[in-house]
């Protein structure tokens, strides 16, 4: 398996949060596009197709991440997208993907709490790329 | 099987009856949506015109020329975010010039049909169009259905107070694993950006503690007489450092006023967020003015910084509960969402008032006002 083959996408604004998931990712071996905000993320879709794209939820606003969610579909819809964020469960809102009406609308493969190992976030891009 | 309210706004009538032509047989439909989408459709062959339908009638979608008799498509665009319609608008252009495609683009148009288009390509854009509809319309259901207010309480605790964990956590992990290198000067920038995140951690407890403080009652036992003046000295001393830091001026302008009988921890909130604010959001190197005047019925204090400013949306949100700025300007500065709506609060136990002018890169004073027959009234 090559994984520097892959490109990973990024967007979070959190910088600490961005700068260890990206570390570990390069680590584990992929080629990793970070960047800090919803703008940033819509331009490099503009520009180029990424393998993988994990999303913070909340970034300029609160459904940045579901309006990159459906800016990337709509131009790849090949491509995977995890949604990550802090702010779920406690909040009585479950974005979760569970119900199926979620699951049409929101258009992530996979919802993830933040928080979550690297080594889980490997694992769980690993399974979407199927390598 | 629904229905959108499509207006279409053209000079040219072949355009008009085209569009009514093509869209009348023509639905939307999508896994992901509840059912199909139709339309109808309303014509105006001028900008005034249209105004007047989505003012009676408001539509969901607009077609809009760009190039009309009267006034441009532009205008009406500006018209529509202004008045905060919920309209999706694409722009039916023959030349698009930069200029104009900027603009409408800032004033929230989505898509442009070029003139002339064939059925295929007007169906497209609606297609799209529709999409962007639904989802944006379901955004706004999540947020009005009651949610808000309790999403707004709970995401700031898991965004502010979890992120921060997660952030240490983290860099505590990479030390304990030796990631970035053997020796202790590898992990500086670490280290230096986990103290920051506790910082402002710290102060997120602060305002959380000061917000539950101000929610009950006045007791009679902490009133006392204060100085304005002096509050307003203290509040100066304790942001000092983060001013010095930032290379910021104070300016007072305090007319002796008497003193004012009052819990002195209400005041001291009020002027340590007004204060320290007008430090956090200014530039480097601006100026802080804060006046104390009075007049025979009520105290008033303004703080005057040089700095980022607020547009209107902004200012509208400013005072609620949990509400953060979020933009380019203030990404790289923390806060909790909680300080002025604590303000406000306080404010109001007064029954003052605090209102606030501001414009976008130049600053913005901050005007609390509180009548002194309420002061005396809380005494006996």
């Amino acid at each position: 398996m090559v994984k520097n083959s892959f490109t990973v996408l990024i967007a979070d604004d959190d910088p600490d949060y961005l700068f260890q998931v990206a570390f570990y990712l390069r680590k584990a071996g992929y080629e990793v596009v970070a960047v800090e905000s919803q703008a940033e993320a819509e331009q490099v879709i503009q520009k180029m197709k990424p393998d993988i794209a994990v999303f913070d939820l909340m970034m300029e606003s609160d459904d940045s991440g579901f309006i990159l969610c459906y800016k990337l579909k709509r131009r790849y819809p090949d491509v995977p997208v995890i949604l990550a964020t802090a702010v779920a469960r406690e909040t009585g809102v479950t974005f979760g993907l569970s119900s199926e009406q979620e699951h049409e609308w929101i258009r992530a493969d996979l919802y993830l709490e933040k928080g979550v190992r690297p080594e889980q976030l490997d694992q769980e891009i690993r399974k979407l790329l199927k390598l | 099987m629904a229905q959108l309210k499509v207006l279409v706004v053209d000079d040219e009538a072949g355009i008009r009856s085209g569009v009514a032509r093509i869209l009348n047989n023509f639905h939307v439909t999508y896994p992901f949506m509840d059912e199909d989408y139709t339309f109808s459709i309303t014509e105006a062959a001028t900008g005034e015109e249209g105004i007047e339908i989505i003012d009676r009638d408001l539509p969901d979608i607009l077609l809009l020329d760009n190039k009309l008799p009267g006034i441009q498509g532009v205008e009406v665009l500006e018209y529509v975010r202004k008045k905060n319609f919920d309209i999706v608008v694409a722009m039916i252009t023959s030349y698009a010039s930069i200029d104009v495609a900027v603009r409408a683009h800032n004033d929230g148009a989505i898509d442009f049909i070029p003139k002339p288009f064939t059925p295929q390509e007007l169906k497209t854009s609606l297609e799209q169009i529709t999409k962007q509809l639904y989802l944006r319309r379901i955004t706004n259901t999540l947020k009005v259905e009651g949610r808000k207010v309790r999403f707004q309480f709970l995401s700031v605790l898991s965004h502010e107070l979890k992120a921060p964990l997660n952030a240490i956590e983290g860099y505590l992990r990479m030390m304990q694993e030796r990631q970035l290198g053997d020796s202790l000067d590898d992990y500086a920038s670490a280290v230096e950006r986990s103290l920051q995140r506790i910082e402002s951690m710290r102060n997120l407890i602060m305002d959380l503690l000061d917000f539950t403080k101000v929610s009950f009652e006045r007791h009679l036992e902490n009133m006392q007489e204060i100085s304005l003046s002096d509050l307003v000295s203290m509040a100066i001393v304790t942001v000092s450092p983060y001013a010095i830091h930032k290379d910021i001026s104070f300016n007072t302008d305090i007319r002796h006023c008497g003193k004012i009988w009052a819990d002195s921890n209400d005041f001291e909130i009020i002027l340590n967020n007004l204060i320290s604010n007008a430090v956090k959001y200014n530039r480097v190197g601006g100026s802080v003015t804060v006046t104390v005047d009075c007049s025979e019925d009520e105290f008033t204090v303004s703080v005057a910084d040089t700095g980022i400013g607020l547009n209107a949306d902004e200012r509208e949100m400013l005072f609620e509960e949990f509400s953060r700025i979020k933009n380019e300007k203030t990404r790289n500065i923390s806060g909790s969402g909680l300080g002025l709506s604590i303000v406000r609060k306080v404010v109001e136990l007064y029954h003052g008032v605090i209102k606030v002018e501001s414009e976008p890169d130049r600053g913005s004073v901050f005007t609390v006002i509180i009548p002194k027959m309420q002061v005396t009234n809380i005494q006996s």
